[in-house]
């Protein structure tokens, strides 16, 4: 077995694990219900932390993630609620203007040389003060169409719901894959991470491939706000404070090095699913307190960065990120 | 940066008197900075003239710009650690997190007190003096895993800013205390000499810094080992020491900014205290000219950089702008300043301008 596949396994191990205790304790765990529930409520961030996964593996970060689904929510809410406009204009419209968003911090982090933390950082602000700014309460969508994709739902005999939200997610991973994996730009994104420096001189379009990832993931992002938009049929401003945490953190444990160049979407959506079935875990076991869910993330994370910290030191792995850690100063 | 400064001199030969080109293309931070805080307060002036009023009311100064002080102390304290971890090329993304875990154990403890517990680690000044220590050891943790164990900083950092809160949450038990003892309060909303105390400890806590890295050698060997931390390694400086060092000067820190913001409003909300006070400390470092890649650093200009920030909020305070729109301004003008920094960005604006020339 190659070890690059070693923290992927670990990933999956972890969720095995963490899955068959909850079952142990709670039967409902091998019914479709929960497991229909999981892709559902995960779906949102799941989406989003496919695009964060390229973005990280590009060697950036993108922290605006949470604002842009909070942004997102309220244009629609507000777009459809009040001003009468059709779901799917609507959609489109805000698809173009998250797309142009990332492209802006793109070309901001790639241009000018500002820190991608600092340039999504101001974007985090920018999103969810706009967000703000369209509306501080939480509006509610009545439209057909909203009712329409409620009703898009199949039903397993032991009445687990596949819900739209779960289908998206599952059709946005497989095509995350595919364009991590099997396009030209996936490869590009990776040998950006890999070493910029390299792969500026191997003619990867380095501009190109910086813009395109940070408009993918506010794509992305925007794409998953309009999904939380559907399911929940309102806007909230308030909405994903703090999410960009969980993504990131999603993403670690799915194994991608935070330095670039190396990671795995489907290893993102594993972790999203090992979260989640804490999440419902702690929901369904009244006696444990919120707040060890921070912890449990916490200890997660740790377990997951000192792995991969050790399969680097015994192999070599992740040898030459150092090398590019050298190389951005 | 030192072929920046050649180039602009070989600039000055050429195009002599062109004083547009030299001020767009001259790298000196303390300008920029100094600029963008002169063009916020001179804004600030505009929209209310009494901005920079100072009246005496019950023996305390009243005013904005005592506000404005008042309000950046804690953000001050906090970008004063960050400074010198960035300096190492490191970042502390717990921070607020940490504020939120101090200001618990502080009023958990001082409440013990008050309830008259009597063993002398329960008087206000042990508290205090536990509180510092327990930030010193979230330091320390996040030192050990950037300096022992090589992790990344961002990462490393990542995880007790995650578990941080729950931490916090923990030690209140999910609640939010409130306490009424006054040495704790005083901290975060006492008055000496008719200013508020945070200023003082704030100010205090810069010049101790800033003797500590400038009239020894500490600061030189943290700005080496964030240039190249191998290279300072064969050097002889001890790296990790150093890197151990600059995150437990970050935790201490957070510890006092965590009391301080528990002593205003008298109570430690483990959801809401320092809640994204680690990115206005980072924006506020990089806004004073620290590179986030590690290297040359600036106390002084981090320190403005929060002045930047907190006159900013409180020139929309005093606006007539509705306040859901003060992130979206503070957006664009953090955006505005960091443009403003950015040498290829002076670059650009300067092209057309040399043409001319």
């Amino acid at each position: 077995m190659k070890s690059r596949f070693i923290p992927l396994l670990m990933t999956f191990l972890v969720f095995i694990a963490m899955y068959a205790f909850a079952y142990s304790r709670f039967d409902s765990f091998g019914t479709m219900r929960i497991v229909g529930n999981l892709l559902r409520d995960n779906a949102y961030w799941g989406i989003a932390a496919v695009g964060m996964t390229l973005v990280i593996v590009s060697g950036g970060i993108d922290l605006s993630v949470g604002s842009v689904i909070a942004f997102t929510g309220v244009f629609c809410a507000l777009m459809i609620g009040r001003n009468g406009w059709h779901p799917l204009v609507t959609f489109a419209v805000i698809l173009s203007i998250g797309t142009i968003f990332g492209a802006t911090m793109g070309y901001l982090i790639h241009y000018f040389k500002i820190p991608a933390f600092i340039a999504t950082l101001s974007g985090l602000f920018l999103a969810r003060g706009m967000a703000y700014v369209l509306s501080t309460d939480s509006i509610r969508i009545d439209h057909p169409f909203y009712e329409w994709v409620a009703d898009l739902v199949y039903v397993f005999p032991d009445r687990g719901r596949f819900t739209f939200a779960a289908a998206a997610f599952l059709i946005i991973l497989v095509i995350g894959i595919f364009v991590a994996h099997y396009t030209r730009f996936g490869r590009n994104v990776y040998a950006l991470g890999g070493n910029p420096q390299a792969a500026l001189l191997l003619g990867v379009p380095v501009a190109r491939t910086t813009i395109y990832v940070y408009a993918l993931s506010s794509f992305l992002a925007t794409f998953a706000g309009i999904v939380l938009s559907l399911s929940k049929r309102s806007g909230d401003s308030s909405i994903g404070v703090g999410l960009e945490l969980d993504v990131i953190a999603a993403v670690v444990i799915g194994g991608t090095l935070l330095t670039g160049g190396s990671g795995y979407v489907i290893g993102t959506f594993i972790a999203v699913m090992v979260l989640g079935t804490i999440r419902t875990y702690l929901t369904l076991d009244g006696s444990l307190s919120p707040w060890w869910i921070k912890i449990v993330i916490g200890i997660l994370l740790f377990a997951f960065i000192a792995l991969q910290k050790f399969l680097s030191t015994r192999h070599g792995m992740f040898g030459k990120n150092q090398a590019v850690e050298a190389a951005k100063t | 940066m030192d072929s920046e400064k050649i180039d602009t001199h070989s600039e000055k030969n050429k195009a002599s008197g062109n004083k547009i080109i030299q001020a767009l293309r001259s790298d000196s931070r303390l300008l920029w900075t100094i600029l963008a805080l002169a063009i916020i307060l001179f804004v600030n002036l505009l929209i209310s003239p009494t901005f920079f009023n100072i009246r005496l009311v019950n023996g305390r100064l009243v005013g904005s710009l005592i506000n404005v002080l008042d309000s950046s102390a804690p953000y001050a304290l906090l970008a004063i650690g960050m400074t010198l971890v960035i300096a190492t090329k490191g970042i502390d993304l717990s921070v607020g997190a940490v504020m939120a875990i101090c200001a618990a154990v502080s009023v958990v403890l001082i409440n013990n007190f008050e309830a008259g517990a009597t063993a002398f680690y329960y008087q206000p000044i042990f508290v205090i003096f536990i509180t510092i220590v327990v930030g010193a050891i979230c330091g320390l943790w996040n030192g050990i895993l950037v300096a022992i164990l090589d992790l990344q900083p961002i990462i490393a950092t990542l995880i007790l800013m995650v578990a941080g809160r729950g931490v916090a949450q923990l030690i209140t038990g999910g609640q939010s205390p409130t306490f009424t003892n006054e040495t704790l309060a005083f901290i975060g909303r006492g008055v000496l000499f008719g200013v508020p105390f945070p200023i003082y400890i704030a100010i205090t806590v810069l010049i101790l810094v800033m003797l500590l890295v400038r009239r020894s050698a500490l600061g030189l060997l943290i700005e080496s080992v964030g240039v190249n931390d191998r290279a300072s390694y064969y050097a002889g400086v001890r790296a990790s020491m150093i890197k151990l060092f600059v995150y437990v000067i970050s935790g201490i820190c957070a510890a006092i900014a965590g009391m301080i913001v528990a002593g205003e409003v008298r109570s430690a909300d483990p959801h809401t205290a320092g809640l994204f006070s680690e990115l206005d400390a980072i924006l506020a470092v990089v806004i004073g000219g620290t590179s986030l890649f590690g290297g040359r650093f600036y106390l002084g200009l981090s320190v403005m950089g929060v002045l930047i920030i907190q006159s900013l909020l409180a020139g929309l305070y005093v606006s007539d702008l509705h306040p859901t729109t003060n992130l979206v301004i503070k957006a664009i003008v953090v955006l505005a300043v960091l443009l403003l920094q950015s040498p290829e960005f002076r670059r650009y604006i300067a092209q057309p301008f040399r043409r001319l020339a």
